[in-house]
C-alpha cells in the first residue's frame, strides 16, 4: 500500500515536466513579443536587446526552458514583468483567494449533488428521478458567468442583500472570517458550484442506479438484510467513481475560473491569468500555469489514493 | 411478524405453494413465465426442480423468498413455514429472509459484495437478524465457515470476495445461507458456475450439510445427475409448469412425460449408460407465444390433435407420481 502511494507519486514527477515543456512550448509559440508591452515607445535596437538580454529572451528555447525550469525547481519564479515582483508572490495569494472559493463550491457542490444523485438513484418513483436529471442538465448547460450576473442583479442590485462584488475584509485569511467575508463568498461559490453539482448528481445518479443492478444487491436482500444496512453497501461501492468525479471537479476549481472570478472581481488565479494574458507577462503566467498544472496533478493522485482505500479490489494493481 | 398458519397445515409442513403464478409486466410485454405451480414440502425433504433454461426455475425459487423484481406480478399463494410470502409486504419479508428461508445462488462470483470482506458479509446478517453484537457474531461466522470445511477459516474471515477461488466463494455462499439457521434452504444451481471437480465437491457438502441440519432443501439443477446425488422427490418444469413430478428413484427409472423421457435419453447419467443418446428435436419454447394446447407439443413425439387443443394438467397416475400430459408412458411406470 505504501509502495503504491510512493509509485504514484513519483509518477507525477514526468507529469509535471511534461506539462511544464507543454505550457512553456504553448506560450512562446503564440505570436506577440512579450517585451513590447514594457517597452518605451521609441525604443533603440540597443535598448531592446539590453531588455531582452536581462530577461533572458535572447537565448535559445531549449535553453530558456531550461533555465526557467531549473529555476523553478529552486523555487525562482522569476519576476513579473508589469509588477516586477517575484511571481510567487504574486502567484501565492490568488492560489489562496481561488482555493478559498474552490473549497467553498467543492462542499456546496459535493453536498447537493450527491445528496441528488443519492436521492435519484435510490428512488423507485420517475418523477424524483426525472426532475433531478433535469435539474442537472439545467444545471450544467447554463452559463454560470450568465447566473452569476443574474443573482448580483437579483440579490445585489435589488435585494441590496449581498454584496456584488469583491472579497470580504479577511482575504484568505480564515481566522479572521466574519459574515462580511461570507456575505461575500455567497455569490461567487453558488454561481461556481452549480456545473460540479449538475456533473456529480448525475454520475452519482448513474453510479448508484448501476450498483443496484448488480447481482450481489439480491444476496443482500435474499439474506433480509434491513434498508440503512443495504444503504451502506450501495454506497461503498458507488463511492470510488463517484470521488474519482468530485476530485476532477475540485481540481478544476482549484484551476480558478476566469469568467467567475472576473465577474465578482475576485482576485484568484482565473483573475490573475487574465491579467498575465492581456499584459503578455510571460514569467507570471508561465508561474501561474505550472503551479496550476502541479495542484491539478496532486489532486488526482489524492482521488487515487482514496479510491485504492475504499476498493480493495485496485489494491492489487 | 404476521405468523398466520393454514387450518390444514400439518406438523413438519415447511413449504406449501397453491397455483404460483408469476408474469412479467412491462410497457411492452406482458410474458407469463410460471404457471399452476404447485407442490408441498417437508421437513428433511430435498426437492429437485429439473428443466431447461428459461423453463422457470429460478423465478419459482425467488417467488418463496418474495425476491421477484417490481414489474412482476405474482398470483396464487405462497406459504414458507407458516408465513404468507404472497401477502407480505417488503419490511415483513426482510424477516423471513434469513432465518426461515434461505438462498444460495448460481453466481458466486458475482454473488458478493466485493467491497466488503467474507466475515463481514456474513457477521451483518447475524447481527441484523438477532440483534447481537458483532464481536459475538464473527465467533459464529469462524463457525460456520468451518462447517461448510473453508481450510484455515479463521484467514478467510478477513478476505475479500476476489481472494476466494469460485469454490470457496461458494462455500462461504452456503455458510452465509445457514447463518441464521433456516428451515428452507433454496439452492439455485449452486454448482453450474464451477469447474466440474469442484461441482461434486460442493454438492457433496450440500448433501452431507442437509441431512446434519435436517433443513428442507428445492435445489434447482438442469444437471439429472445433480439431481440424483440430493434429492428425494423432482419436479420437472418445462416452460413454466410442473410437467411431472415424483420420487427421484422410479421418476428416473420410469418416466412417464415424454419431455422427461428425452431429457433423460438426452443427458449422460447412471441409468442412461449403455442407451443410446437421442436429444430433443427443437429448442426452448417462447414463452410469449405458447401454444394454446400442450406447451412441449410442438417437440413432442407422442402428439396427436388432442394435444393442440386441451393443455394437459398435473394428474396423479399414483400415490407419488404425477404428470401433465395426455399420452404418458404409464405402460413402464410401476403403479
Ligand atoms: N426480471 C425479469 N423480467 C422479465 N423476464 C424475466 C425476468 N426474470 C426472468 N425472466 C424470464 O422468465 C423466464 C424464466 O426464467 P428463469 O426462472 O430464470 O429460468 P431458469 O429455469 O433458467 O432458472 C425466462 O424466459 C426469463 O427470460
Ligand atoms: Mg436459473
Amino acid at each position: 500500500m505504501h509502495l503504491y502511494i510512493l509509485r504514484r507519486l513519483l509518477y507525477t514527477i514526468p507529469i509535471i515536466i511534461g506539462v511544464s515543456l507543454v505550457c512553456f512550448s504553448f506560450i512562446h509559440l503564440a505570436p506577440g513579443d512579450p517585451i513590447n508591452s514594457v517597452l518605451p515607445e521609441q525604443a533603440s535596437a540597443e535598448v531592446v536587446a539590453q531588455i531582452k538580454a536581462a530577461y533572458g529572451f535572447d537565448k535559445p528555447l531549449p535553453i530558456q526552458y531550461l533555465k526557467w525550469f531549473s529555476n523553478v525547481l529552486s523555487g525562482d519564479f522569476g519576476l513579473s514583468i508589469m509588477t516586477r515582483r517575484p511571481v510567487l508572490s504574486e502567484v501565492g495569494p490568488a492560489v489562496a483567494h481561488t482555493a478559498l472559493l474552490a473549497v467553498s463550491a467543492t462542499l456546496l457542490s459535493f453536498l447537493l449533488g450527491t445528496s441528488l444523485g443519492l436521492v435519484a438513484g435510490m428512488t423507485t418513483r420517475r418523477v424524483t428521478d426525472r426532475s433531478v436529471t433535469a435539474f442537472s442538465v439545467v444545471g450544467i448547460s447554463l452559463p454560470h458567468y450568465w447566473l452569476g450576473m443574474v443573482m448580483v442583479v437579483i440579490f445585489a442590485v435589488k435585494m441590496r442583500m449581498l454584496p456584488a462584488t469583491g472579497m470580504g475584509p479577511a482575504g484568505a485569511d480564515l481566522t479572521q472570517f466574519g459574515i462580511e467575508d461570507i456575505k461575500h463568498l455567497l455569490l461567487p461559490a453558488v454561481t461556481l458550484a452549480m456545473i460540479p453539482t449538475g456533473i456529480i448528481a448525475r454520475s452519482v445518479r448513474a453510479t448508484v442506479a448501476e450498483v443496484r443492478r448488480q447481482d450481489f444487491v439480491q444476496t443482500l436482500k435474499g439474506k433480509g438484510l434491513r434498508r440503512p444496512r443495504m444503504f451502506l453497501h450501495v454506497i461503498k461501492n458507488a463511492a470510488p467513481p463517484a470521488i474519482a468525479i468530485m476530485g476532477l471537479q475540485f481540481a478544476q476549481l482549484l484551476g480558478g475560473s476566469i469568467l467567475v472570478e472576473t465577474v465578482f472581481s475576485w482576485p484568484g488565479t482565473g483573475f490573475l491569468l487574465n491579467a498575465a494574458i492581456s499584459t503578455r507577462d510571460l514569467p507570471l503566467l508561465q508561474g501561474t500555469v505550472i503551479v496550476l498544472a502541479t495542484f491539478f496533478v496532486l489532486t488526482n493522485v489524492l482521488v487515487d489514493i482514496v479510491q485504492t482505500l475504499i476498493d480493495p479490489r485496485v489494491r492489487r494493481a | 411478524m404476521p405468523r398466520e398458519t393454514t387450518g390444514q397445515a400439518r406438523a413438519g409442513r415447511i413449504v406449501e405453494v397453491q397455483d404460483l403464478s408469476v408474469r412479467f409486466v412491462t410497457r411492452d410485454a406482458d410474458i407469463s413465465v410460471v404457471q399452476d405451480v404447485s407442490f408441498t414440502l417437508d421437513a428433511g425433504e430435498v426437492l429437485c426442480l429439473l428443466g431447461e433454461s428459461g423453463s422457470g426455475k429460478s423465478v419459482t425459487m425467488r417467488s418463496l423468498l418474495g425476491l421477484l423484481p417490481p414489474t412482476a406480478r405474482v398470483g396464487g399463494r405462497v406459504m414458507v413455514s407458516g408465513h404468507e410470502v404472497t401477502r407480505m409486504t417488503e419490511r415483513q419479508l426482510e424477516s423471513v429472509r434469513g432465518p426461515v428461508a434461505a438462498m444460495v445462488f448460481q453466481e458466486p462470483m458475482t454473488a458478493f459484495d466485493p467491497v466488503f470482506t467474507i466475515g463481514t458479509q456474513i457477521a451483518e446478517t447475524i447481527v441484523s437478524h438477532e440483534g447481537i453484537s458483532y464481536r459475538v457474531a464473527r465467533a459464529r461466522v469462524l463457525e460456520l465457515l468451518e462447517l461448510v470445511q473453508i481450510p484455515s477459516a479463521a484467514r478467510r474471515l478477513d478476505a475479500y470476495p476476489h481472494e476466494l477461488s469460485g469454490g470457496l466463494r461458494q462455500r462461504a455462499m452456503i455458510a452465509l445461507a445457514l447463518s441464521c439457521s433456516p428451515a428452507l434452504l433454496l439452492a439455485d444451481e449452486p454448482t453450474t458456475a464451477l469447474d466440474a471437480t469442484v461441482q461434486i465437491q460442493i454438492l457433496l457438502l450440500l448433501r452431507q450439510l442437509q441431512r446434519d441440519l435436517g433443513m428442507a432443501t428445492i435445489f434447482v439443477t438442469h444437471d439429472i445427475g445433480v439431481a440424483c446425488e440430493i434429492a428425494d422427490r423432482v419436479a420437472i418444469m418445462y416452460a413454466g409448469r410442473f410437467v411431472e413430478t415424483g420420487p427421484i428413484d422410479t421418476l428416473i427409472s420410469h418416466p412417464a412425460h415424454p419431455y422427461t423421457i428425452g431429457l433423460l435419453s438426452s443427458t449422460v447419467h447412471e441409468s442412461s449408460r449403455g442407451r443410446p443418446l437421442a436429444p430433443i428435436q427443437g429448442g426452448p419454447p417462447d414463452l410469449a407465444d405458447l401454444p394454446g394446447g400442450c406447451g412441449f407439443a410442438p417437440r413432442c413425439v407422442a402428439r396427436t390433435a388432442l394435444c393442440d387443443q386441451v393443455r394437459p394438467t398435473l394428474i396423479p397416475f399414483s400415490t407419488t407420481r404425477a404428470a401433465a400430459c395426455h399420452h404418458p408412458a404409464l405402460e413402464t411406470a410401476p403403479a
